[in-house]
């Protein structure tokens, strides 16, 4: 009962952080380039600004589609929280995307089009990743249950390296950072425009808004578990190792601006593959 | 109780009235209906029968149970085999394909000769010809319900084909009963326990959809059609020599002997390998998947009763019955690998397919590829998801097959860049579609829960080739279905309704269908329960608890219940949201447009139109790119175990 | 809160000869950081509140403005920055330019200039959020009535 409490808790709450460091993220690449950037909390301000505009619309499924694509963002956030099975949680995960995909296709501008296919390549890089790290879970720690990682003697990162460098290789991608022909980042100097959002505005936009926070709480607390076990100091590690892996990845973002999504895709699976690949073997030779 | 002997002879039967009714009238659609119905229904009594607790007969190793007289059956099945090579020969003279006559005899006289002798008598060794259990009831149940859906659509279709392409010949009355003989011979396939009767009926499928594919009689047709012949019957050869080393090594005659057989797995290794590799083929897993893919030219629902219910399935049936055998041996080994590296290949393939009946083949291939490997590890609960994921492929798969056929019909086109905007266009065919690959892709809906089954399957076999093949595959498989769906919602502006010129037939196949994959996705649990674990418990003789835990399953329902009521839940956030109501506008073109979303305005000042087309990657995955190595490897793969086990290894 | 507090930019160049497009960039950049005030350059009318334009508006560019303008969600303001976008600027005559861009669509604040000064856009824009707000509020009257 107390892990649903926490999940409902956290419903409310993912949304904030991930909120927080999208602001973050924008200070903290404005003073990469030399300027002071927008206030911490500026995300809430546009968020709110969002929902106060009206939505043009292309057609009469954009609101529909988009609702779900929050909904499950946010019931994805819930499962994390209340320390459900991490697969299902990847599969939900994927659900809430797909429903994203498919607000861009619908839309059927150029675009919206495109960029829609992008998301669905970057799905397709970042997905056998986040699955070998469910299994790696689980050959860690026994269980593919969330809550059962919080019961463990040491940090799974102590057995999963190789995961966790995977894990930092598509995070850039599914955190929307590199590379410059993504489905969609908050440059407008990008090749798709605003990508896969091109065609949403105003409050519905606001929706898409959010469920990316939740996306971002999400992929935050997938690299937290990383570090938790049972004792209650892992949960500075778990903050310390959230602030390193931030700053790698805005660091990436600032120095790789140009790379193609070819190379994307080729890096992804390479380094799932390797990284992955190395690190299952290993712990499945451990464990015979 | 007639019932087995009904289900296998009642389609023959119909099959020779309906060769007699030469025109497509309301009276042969009216009797082809009636008999698919009294099909259905015979089935679903079967299953209430049993699992309403009957005894199995048979089990008490009672010879007679089932037919009155087996040995003139007995000699009907050898007359029949007989006729099967003449009728090879006959054709493989009038086209001159002369390969596939010694393929056939080849295999044919030495179980002719076997025969003949009585060696494969069940009578003689006290054994039974049919046998039933749960497993063969949940088969059973798929071929009954999802073929005589088929045959109920074709009923509809094939007449509709003949209207657009007048230019075949028509020979539905034909058509029609190679798919009621098709079904016959399902059947027989799956109540067979004696090793010949099962050869014979695994025969009768090949020789069926050799004649089905080349039923436009077009050239590429028939080379279609001879390729997937020779593949079945180089399956059929490593059947052939199973038999004859079971029966003169051994004197194993019959299917159940062989899996309650109580001695090493090693010594029965050779023929297990060998029906494996028949059933390899059977199921198109590479180096053999040329004939399913193939078989495309042919009508739909001749590709739909191939994929979905039948011929394929019958392969891995065979693979999920050997599954104890398999289970840590090489054949198992073998298996597995070849289903991996098949189902990981062909969802790479996928991505570059933009004709519709060409993705759902590739996807066949590699789903099937997926049960393989599940029937090749061989644990209680690989079974499980490998059972699971023949129940939602089957009808899933068959739903997708009927709609591609159906807005084939109505538009004119099969391909996916055609289908654009088929939400607006044809609502409820879209729903269908919709229905449809969501059952086959996404979670929490059918095949993906058998997925994820599989996945925790492979890690406890410490199976690392197996998690890599399924975490990448799966990644390209979503990549195709969902671009898939992506075209259906692509909305053109000012679109309308296309009329509604589909049959009526033709939906009553396709809501049914649409209505099961629904049902089945909100009563997994219960399929789980009381149809796969019976089937595991008898397999492997303990209980075994189902593999996705009772919470898990509990918040897949919650999900689908929350996509259920997602519309419901728009409402009441648009009255929050909506202090302004919505505005329509044109898509984003740089401002270009002029007046809709499919023209534009180009720098000279000229209307130009454009329109947006699916990623295909074909310069990365396409099958003149990697199909060869493809081949090559798994044909590799599939020679070095054969020649491995043959030769005594062990691992 | 206020939707001043978030305004997202589109900037379109009508007939600009690059002067003041230079000029709307370099506010982007270090020495001004317009993003201090949470302004976005979104290159999207969809998401955009505050459209900028540079130069005066021609025949082949009047339904392109038309569309940006139509395709942005109320409630929303428009720059005219520089003087040819203001009034047609030394191009006013010339056979081809139908003047400043208020001649197609409703302007909300002129930022004059040849070219325009990062100073003058960046005051420009915070006059134009007030008048957004002013318009939200406008909005959210007339939707209760």
């Amino acid at each position: 009962m107390n892990a649903y409490i926490l999940g409902a808790v956290f419903i409310v709450a993912a949304p904030l952080l991930g909120g927080l460091l999208s602001g973050l993220d924008r200070v903290f690449a404005a003073r990469m380039q030399g300027r002071q950037g927008p206030p911490v909390v500026q995300p809430f301000y546009d968020l709110s600004k969002l929902f106060q505009k009206r939505a043009n619309i292309v057609n009469r499924y954009q609101a529909l589609l988009v609702f779900g694509h929050l909904v499950f963002a946010a019931f994805t956030a819930f499962m994390i929280f209340s320390g459900g099975d991490i697969l299902l949680t990847l599969f939900c995960l994927t659900l809430s995307e797909v429903f994203l995909c498919m607000t861009a296709s619908s839309a059927n501008g150029p675009y919206s089009s495109m960029s829609s296919q992008r998301e669905l390549m970057q799905i397709m890089c970042v997905e056998p990743m986040l699955l070998l790290m469910a299994i790696g879970y689980y050959l860690a720690t026994g269980s593919f249950m969330i809550s059962d990682f919080l019961k463990a003697d040491t940090p799974a990162i102590v057995k999963m390296p190789g995961f966790f460098v995977g894990f930092l290789v598509i995070l850039i991608v599914e955190l929307r950072k590199s590379p410059f022909d993504i489905s969609s980042s908050h440059h407008a100097h990008q090749e798709m425009v605003k990508g896969i959002t091109t065609d949403i505005s105003g409050n519905i936009m606001g929706m898409s808004e959010l469920a990316e926070w939740y996306e971002v709480a999400i992929m935050f607390a997938f690299s937290g578990l990383f570090f938790i076990d049972r004792h209650p100091i892992s949960i500075l590690f778990v903050v310390l190792a959230a602030l390193a892996v931030f700053f790698f990845e805005n660091l990436v973002d600032n120095v790789f601006p140009r790379v193609k999504w070819e190379i994307m895709f080729r890096v992804c699976w390479g380094v799932s593959f390797v990284a992955g690949g190395a690190n299952l073997f290993f712990l499945l030779m451990m464990q015979k | 109780m007639p019932i087995i002997e009904f289900l296998i002879f009642f389609p023959f039967l119909a099959a020779i009235v309906l060769m007699f009714m030469k025109e497509p009238t309301g009276k042969r659609a009216a009797f082809a209906t009636c008999c698919s119905i009294a099909i259905m229904a015979v089935c679903i009594v079967l299953a209430v029968e049993v699992w309403g607790g009957m005894t199995l007969p048979g089990a008490e190793g009672s010879a007679n149970v089932f037919l009155v007289d087996p040995e003139l059956f007995n000699l009907l099945i050898t007359a029949g085999e007989a006729f099967l090579m003449c009728l090879v020969i006959y054709y493989g003279i009038r086209y001159r394909k002369y390969y596939v006559i010694l393929l056939s005899a080849g295999q044919t006289i030495p179980v002719l000769w076997l025969d003949l002798t009585g060696k494969t008598s069940a009578a003689a060794a006290g054994q039974t010809y049919l046998r039933i259990d749960n497993l063969t009831v949940m088969m059973c149940l798929i071929v009954g319900i999802v073929g005589g859906l088929i045959c109920i659509y074709a009923n509809g279709y094939i007449k509709d084909y003949h209207n657009h392409h007048t230019e075949f010949p028509k020979r539905s009355n034909w058509f029609m009963a190679m798919l009621f003989v098709f079904l016959g011979a399902m059947f027989g396939l799956l109540f067979s326990d004696n090793l010949g009767w099962l050869y014979f009926f695994w025969e009768i499928t090949s020789i069926c959809s050799f004649l089905l594919i080349g039923y436009n009689k077009l050239p590429v047709s028939i080379n279609n059609s001879f390729r997937a012949l020779w593949m079945n019957l180089l399956g059929g050869c490593g059947f052939a020599a199973a038999i004859l080393y079971l029966v003169l090594n051994l004197n194993i005659i019959s299917l159940s002997q062989l899996l309650t057989f109580s001695g090493e797995k090693e010594i029965v290794l050779i023929p297990v390998i060998l029906l494996a590799f028949a059933a390899l083929t059977k199921s198109a897993q590479m180096p053999f998947n040329g004939w399913l893919l193939g078989a495309m030219v042919a009508p739909t629902p001749t590709s739909a009763l191939l994929h979905s219910a039948t011929m394929v399935k019958a392969g891995v049936y065979l693979l999920i019955r050997l599954a104890p055998l398999m289970s840590g041996t090489l054949a198992g080994l073998m298996v597995t690998t070849v289903g991996g590296f098949t189902f990981f290949a062909a969802s790479l393939i996928a991505i570059t397919r933009s004709d519709g009946k060409g993705v759902l083949a590739y996807s066949t291939i590699s789903n099937l590829g997926l049960i393989a490997a599940c029937a090749g590890i061989g644990l209680p609960e690989s079974v499980w998801a490998g059972t699971m994921l023949i129940l939602f492929h089957a009808v899933s798969k068959s739903l997708m097959f009927l709609t591609v056929g159906a807005v084939e019909n109505a538009t004119g086109s099969r391909n996916i860049e055609d289908m654009t905007g088929l939400v607006v266009r044809m609502p409820k065919m879209a729903a269908a579609m919709i229905i449809g690959i969501c059952g086959m892709s996404l979670a929490p809906f059918g095949m993906l829960v058998a997925k994820w089954a599989a996945l925790k399957s492979f890690v406890d076999a410490r199976n690392v080739l197996m998690i890599l093949f399924l975490a990448f595959g799966s990644a390209s498989t979503t990549f195709y279905w969902v671009k898939w769906l992506g075209k259906l919602f692509a909305v053109v502006h000012h679109q309308d309704p296309l009329p509604d010129t589909v049959h009526r037939g033709e939906w009553a196949a396709i809501i049914p269908l649409s209505a099961l994959v629904v049902a089945m996705m909100f009563l997994f649990p219960v399929i789980s329960q009381y149809v796969i674990i019976p089937v595991l418990a008898q397999m492997f003789g303990e209980k075994i608890s189902s593999v996705i835990s009772q919470g898990d399953m509990a918040i897949m329902i919650v999900m689908l219940v929350m996509i259920a009521v997602l519309p419901i839940a728009l409402r009441l956030v648009n009255k929050i949201r909506q202090d302004a109501k919505d505005k329509e506008t044109l898509v984003y073109m740089n401002g270009a447009n002029s007046g809709d979303d499919r023209h534009f305005i180009n720098s000279l000042g000229e209307q130009e139109s454009d329109s947006m087309s699916n990623w295909y990657m074909a310069n990365w995955f396409s099958a003149e790119k990697i199909m060869k190595p493809c081949l090559a490897i798994s044909s590799f793969m599939i020679i070095l175990f054969l020649i491995w086990a043959i030769t005594g290894g062990a691992i | 809160m206020k939707m001043s507090k978030s305004p997202w930019l589109l900037h379109y160049d009508a007939s600009s000869c690059n002067g003041c497009d230079i000029e709307v960039l370099a506010s982007t950049t270090p020495v001004y950081d317009v993003e201090r005030f949470g302004v976005i350059n979104t290159g999207n009318p969809k998401h955009a509140d505050i459209l900028v334009v540079t130069g005066g508006v021609n025949y082949q560019n009047k339904p392109v403005l038309e569309q940006l303008y139509a395709q942005m969600p109320d409630p929303k303001v428009v720059v005219a920055a520089g003087i040819c976008a203001c009034d047609g600027g030394v191009f006013k005559d010339c056979y081809n330019i139908l003047g400043g861009i208020d001649k197609v669509i409703p302007v909300d604040v002129y930022a004059p200039g040849c070219a325009v000064r990062p100073e003058c856009l960046i005051d420009a824009v915070v006059k134009a959020i007030a008048i957004l707000d002013e318009k939200r509020a406008r909005m959210k009257a007339e939707n209760k009535a």
